[in-house]
């Protein structure tokens, strides 16, 4: 019984959470003919909160409400898993990136979310600004323009053989390749 | 509804096991320097298709007696542009929508700004939906 808390304590290997991960789509397909999908969830806070008879949020959020309860799920299960189900919240990362990294002022690996960008003070910085706040509208804008993220195209789109979905997955990654290796250099030196 | 929470719950609690709401495997993935996330979403992607595969297959139903009805997504340029802004905004949060929520429910609290962010980003692009070339 110790041996199995501590293997859950750990960090869990790909060929662990990936099939776990998709064993969501079943899940969601047989509790109640659900397509699995998480950015539909802003758009229904919106819906709900705002629709300022704008057509694209006049609809009834209400029947979309599996997907809210959905999104709380994991709001729910983010705080079980960190206050629980963790014996250190460090990430081992690869060397190069931990160098590459610190030409940046970033070292402290302790957290999930590096501390050094992601912080409440850090929010009043340019950098932190336009990675929390900028991050945060592109990640809305874009999901709902392609409408789906990864859960919606990468995961259920692609399992479901649906073409547009990987047309999306490989426009995700190009941004992200883009991202990561051409901008984000000048993002991380301001 | 009970069980959408319960589902999300567990989603949420193998986002954390999984390290998928680092931002630091987010950078790896992108600079090529780990497969870990690459083996998490391809084989999250193969048990998907067998389970679809095996619904049909056998005509298995809903708990409540339905038939299992996927509906079938339809390309537009959006998927092009969209999935880029996203791929863009994914690189520099390094969260996409579920990993964000599992942040801020595990005590980052400063991601309800990034969330509240992207919300505001679904709605931009509502209002000005009808602009954008799809």
């Amino acid at each position: 019984m110790e041996q199995i808390i501590s293997l859950i304590r750990q960090p869990w290997p790909w060929y662990v959470a990936g099939p776990l991960i998709g064993l969501t789509v079943p899940v969601l397909l047989l509790l109640g003919n659900k397509s699995f999908g998480i950015s539909s969830s802003l758009r229904h806070v919106c819906a709900a909160c705002m629709p300022a008879k704008i057509p694209f949020f006049s609809y009834d959020w209400k029947k979309e409400k599996w997907n809210l309860f959905f999104a709380l799920g994991i709001l729910l299960g983010g705080f079980i898993a960190m206050t629980f189900l963790r014996e250190s919240t460090a990430v081992t990362v690869h060397p190069n990136l931990v160098k590459e990294l610190a030409g940046y002022g970033i070292h402290d690996y302790s957290s999930l979310v590096p501390p050094d960008l992601f912080s409440w003070p850090s929010l009043l910085s340019v950098r932190g600004l336009i990675m929390m706040v900028g991050g945060g509208f592109l990640v809305g804008f874009g999901t709902r323009y392609a409408g789906g993220c990864t859960s919606g195209h990468s995961i259920m789109g692609l399992s479901s053989l649906q073409w547009p979905s990987l047309v999306a997955t490989c426009c995700f990654m190009a941004g992200g390749f883009i991202m990561a290796n051409l901008i984000l250099p000048t993002i991380l030196s301001l | 509804m009970l069980k959408y929470l319960l589902a999300g719950t567990a989603f949420g609690i193998i986002l954390v096991k999984a390290e998928l709401v680092s931002w630091f495997r987010i950078q790896e993935m992108f600079r090529l320097q780990s497969f870990h996330l690459y083996g998490i979403i391809g084989s999250a992607v193969i048990v998907g298709m067998i389970s679809i595969l095996i619904i049909k297959k056998f005509g298995i139903r809903t708990i409540s007696g339905e038939k299992v009805n996927i509906p079938d997504k339809k390309f537009n340029k959006g998927q092009i542009y969209g999935g880029l802004i996203f791929g863009l905004g994914w690189a520099l949060t390094g969260a996409c929508p579920g990993p964000l929520l599992a942040q801020a429910g595990g005590g980052v609290t400063v991601i309800a700004v990034t969330l509240l962010s992207a919300v505001a980003g679904t709605w931009v692009y509502g209002r000005f939906r009808e602009k954008l070339p799809h």
